[in-house]
């Protein structure tokens, strides 16, 4: 649910990462604001267990700019991605604008990639939103482990695998190395923006 | 749904967090959304970061919300967080809304949960208002 502050002339919307546990969703956030200055960025918030699983979320404001004398604010989240999580997993996922989902590359997480993704397309639809129609971007994680001897997954297997029939921007990432990190983020941000702009404008006519 | 405030809007929502903290004695009042977004805000929240509070108020609620519902209860409509120095107060507008207050030991628990009451009804209509108006231009 974005707010858009026609006083202040400013819009808010809410971006969430998705994704099975240990895929690299909190480093994502932490690589962003690592990178970013203080003027854009806010404080980042973790509530996280001590083995540095997401108990909670992390959670990372930023403003990205001005568009048509509007300035656009984004907050983003990630969620816990292991599975009996699933209680926090819908709470962050309320008033959502768009959604990353960050799977992981390693072959041993092929099937909880999927299933996360079967998750996600659940809860969004509790929610009334279509996981084809909400701004989405995938990020195929953990591509640093290429040629190393953990098995990884092709970019052409987690394709077929997750984005058959979405055909949304896919981006390989290696979010410890920030490869692909803010490649993912101006994409998402681009399309939730332009979703947001484009009810903005129907409510302007 | 998302949420589009004009100029008035925002007066009438800023008018009345004004008057909740004249009239309670507290410092500080938020109005933010269930999502985690900060809609409004009143008094001095310059030293205090109101972006990521809102962000763990939605979430302290939203997770509140599963207690309740353990007790058999649908939702709790109000929360309070005693501190040392700092107390907090939250309370449910409608489904989608909380408004946050903090008051410190210039004032009183009993005076600011009087005072919200009232509040918390006026920023209902306003609301209420807003959702129609954009039901109607949907229509």
């Amino acid at each position: 649910m974005a707010f858009i502050n026609f006083s202040a002339g400013e819009i808010q919307c809410k971006i969430v990462y998705y994704g099975p546990g240990l895929g690299g969703k909190t480093t994502n956030l932490k690589y962003i604001y690592d990178r970013t200055s203080e003027k854009v960025r806010g404080q980042m918030i973790s509530i996280d267990t001590k083995g540095d699983r997401t108990l909670f979320f992390d959670f990372l404001p930023l403003d990205l700019g001005t568009i048509r004398d509007f300035k656009i604010r984004v907050q983003l989240y990630t969620v816990p991605g292991q599975v009996h999580y699933e209680a926090t997993r819908k709470l962050v996922l309320r008033g959502v604008d768009g959604v990353v989902f960050v799977a992981d590359s390693m072959r041993i997480q092929r099937e909880k990639n999927v299933e996360s993704l079967q998750n996600l397309e659940e809860n969004l639809r509790e929610k009334g939103l279509d996981i084809r129609t909400i701004p989405l971007v995938l990020q195929y994680n953990k591509r640093d482990l290429e040629g190393t001897n953990i098995p990884i997954l092709s970019i052409e297997e987690m394709e077929r695998d997750l984005n058959s029939f979405l055909k949304v921007p896919a981006f390989p990432a290696s979010a410890l190395k920030g490869e692909g990190v803010f490649e993912t983020l101006r994409e998402i941000s681009k399309r939730v923006v332009k979703d947001v702009a484009r009810k903005v404008l129907i409510k302007m006519r | 749904m998302d949420v589009v405030l004009n100029d008035q809007d925002l007066i009438r929502i800023e008018r009345c967090l004004n008057r909740m903290l004249a009239t309670s004695g507290a410092h500080c009042a938020l109005l933010i959304d269930r999502s985690g977004q900060l809609i409004a805000s009143s008094g001095d929240p310059s030293t205090l970061d109101v972006v990521a509070l809102s962000a763990l108020t939605a979430a302290n609620f939203g997770a509140t919300a599963e207690i309740a519902r353990l007790l058999g209860e649908e939702e709790f409509s109000l929360l309070f967080h005693k501190g040392k120095n700092e107390n907090v107060h939250f309370s449910k507008i409608g489904d989608e809304f909380i408004m946050v207050v903090l008051f410190d030991d210039r004032t009183t628990l009993g005076l600011v949960r009087l005072r919200t009451e009232k509040v918390v009804k006026e920023l209902q209509e306003i609301f209420e208002g807003i959702g129609a108006e954009a039901k109607s231009e949907r229509e």
